[in-house]
């Protein structure tokens, strides 16, 4: 559909004298969903937070050809639970800051029920943001991210606290948004068996370094979960194809 | 999409609604502070009846009537204004300042501005007059950059350690106490008669107006609010969190940096002249946030009236239980502003920051 790429080259950050991530390069076309997984601890949060501009690094990375811009951007960081009291729309419509004046426009207003609608929160939308549980406010904080038509989405844990009725929306929902803007979505995810069953390939980190990149099949090998996860696993098929992990036990080289 | 029609229709009904609410509370406030506004006007201990006050606006500031013209044009109107803008003043930086430290108990007065005023105040009370400038611009230049000081103090520490609530907040606090003692020492150091003055200006009072004050104060606010009102939005998202205002573009350093001087100079504004008049900064904004919730568009013009109405309903209180000798507004909302305090606290504990 279109022809951006997310290009990485030799990404690096530092934390004090602490290396977090080290020489990342690779290139990620848009159009697709892309996961990034790894143990806890490989960078996968400060990975996504250096690409969304809120850390810095070493080396450059690229979106279609230029630094990154956060207007263009969609990033949401890992939840913290928020206390305002503000309604559920009015947080929606924050997701357009840049652009809402004394008077907001219709087309803001209709842009933001759209959205909470395909997520399946109208009915929410007057609700107060603080009354609200982690995982509703988690949904409302995608949304803000999405009414801003970011053609780069960023996604840190944010399925994490759904349930899965809402986990298997929303996905379904950002899948329609790639296909419907061709825009390049990265989605930190811990549970690989959601991970290959709602994206279109895989980024897994380890202590700070890629291990591998690409189609599932690919990545999730023997070899890589041995080497990122420090255990064993087998891998069977589900009868869609997609690659099921079943752990097995930490393994002695550990 | 054409099922969802209805439901965005539905919602953009209540929204609008909302929004034509809270215009509503504002301008109920708006109205209130215009009737507070005249009440304080046609009172005061000279107990001029209501007739002579018309007489004397009429008859404007040079009329026949000498005492008449100056009671109302040189005593009552600039005491009143000044109570406006003291009130708008002390809101907007409460307001400010609550929102970019993420916290229901921060104002211009627990942060330590005020005593930094105090203390630039005492300073150039005692040691002023050897200026070539005279005393009423020297004290309040003097308090004006002492709230600075401070400003930057606490802005330092927080740039230092981590700019959280928890930081900045002890920061004040320390500021607070470094002022205060000082202070303590010029007035310990000071004769009684500069002594008296010094106490004096500590009393908040809107006696000490005039119009110099009123117009030096309005150009201070005239000056800051634009810049606050371009953060309009800024300010509201900041309310969703640093992280996530961030995340969405708004780089909260500068943010935060700009509304620290902000709230500096609309603090120095309203309490270099008229002196330090406690609580105004801290439930301004609580009474704003619970009529109009945190769009910080209504929420900060309604933290500027909400402390005009405080300033000037604790001014027209003060005349009405001591109608001979005036308390200054600074007692009353010391005092009034206490049990306030433990409603906030009170209201804060049963659910969300309010």
């Amino acid at each position: 559909m279109t022809d951006k790429a997310l290009v990485l080259s030799d990404m690096s950050v530092t934390h004090g004298r602490a290396e977090i991530l080290t020489d990342i390069s690779l290139s990620l076309a848009s159009g697709q969903i892309v996961g990034i997984t790894g143990p806890n601890g490989a960078g996968k949060s400060t990975f996504l937070s250096a690409i969304g501009k809120q850390v810095g690094y070493g080396g450059t990375v690229q979106w279609d050809g230029e630094e990154v811009h956060l207007a263009r951007v969609g990033y949401m960081p890992q939840h913290s639970s928020v206390r305002a009291d503000m309604s559920v729309l009015e947080a929606v419509l924050l997701g357009r800051h840049e652009q809402l004046g004394w008077r907001i426009k219709d087309a803001d207003i209709n842009a933001a029920t759209t959205v909470l609608a395909s997520l399946g929160m109208a009915h929410l939308s007057q609700r107060q943001m603080n009354t609200l549980s982690g995982g509703q406010q988690q949904l409302v904080l995608i949304a803000q991210r999405l009414v801003r038509k970011p053609d780069l989405l960023l996604l840190d844990e944010s399925t994490s606290a759904l349930d899965i009725h809402h986990q298997m929306r929303v996905m379904e929902h950002l899948r329609s948004y790639v296909r419907d803007t061709g825009a390049l979505i990265l989605i930190a995810m811990h549970d690989l068996n959601l991970a290959t069953r709602h994206t279109n390939g895989l980024v897994m980190l380890s202590e700070g370094r890629l291990v591998a990149h690409g189609d599932h099949e690919n990545v999730l090998t023997m070899e890589t979960i041995r080497k990122a996860y420090k255990i064993e696993a087998e891998l069977l098929r589900s009868s869609e194809g997609a690659p099921i992990i079943v752990p097995l036990s930490p393994s002695v080289m550990g | 999409m054409e099922s969802q029609a209805p439901i965005a229709v539905q919602l953009r009904g209540a929204y609008r609604r909302g929004a034509l609410r809270r215009m509503a509370a504002l301008s109920g406030a708006v109205l209130v502070l215009v009737f507070l506004v005249l009440l304080d006007l046609v009172t005061g201990p000279s107990g001029m009846p209501l007739d002579e006050v018309w007489a004397a606006l009429i008859a404007g500031p040079n009329g026949e009537d000498r005492l008449a013209a100056t009671i109302l044009w040189y005593l009552r109107m600039p005491q009143t204004f000044m109570g406006v803008i003291v009130g708008a003043c002390l809101g907007l930086a409460g307001l400010q300042m609550q929102t970019i430290l993420n916290n229901p108990l921060a104002s211009p007065f627990t942060l330590g501005f005020s005593a930094a005023a105090g203390f630039g105040a005492a300073l150039a009370i005692m040691y002023g007059a050897n200026l070539p400038a005279p005393n009423y611009l020297v004290v309040p230049i003097s308090a004006f950059l002492m709230t600075l000081l401070a400003c930057f103090i606490v802005y330092f520490i927080a740039r230092l350690r981590g700019a959280t609530p928890e930081i900045l907040v002890l920061a004040g606090i320390a500021v607070l106490f470094f002022f205060q003692s000082l202070q303590s020492l010029l007035q310990f150091m000071a004769s009684p008669e500069v002594l008296q003055e010094i106490v004096f200006w500590l009393f908040g009072s809107l006696l000490k107006a005039s119009w110099t004050s009123v117009l030096v104060a309005l150009v201070v606010a005239v000056v800051c609010i634009p810049i606050m009102l371009r953060d309009v939005w800024n300010l509201t998202v900041l309310r969703l969190g640093d992280a996530n205002a961030a995340s969405l573009g708004i780089s909260v350093d500068t943010l935060r940096r700009r509304s620290f001087i902000l709230v500096a100079l609309l603090t120095a504004a309203a309490v270099s002249f008229v002196g330090t008049i406690g609580f105004v900064g801290l439930i301004a904004p609580h009474v704003a946030r619970s009529f109009v919730g945190e769009d910080h568009r209504f929420g900060l013009p309604m933290a500027a009236v909400a402390g005009g109405i405080i300033i000037i309903g604790a001014s027209v209180f003060g005349k009405f239980i001591s109608p001979n000798a005036v308390i200054p507004v600074g007692i009353i909302t010391a005092v009034a502003g206490v049990p306030m305090l433990f409603a906030v606290i009170v209201k804060r504990s049963s659910g969300g920051m309010r």
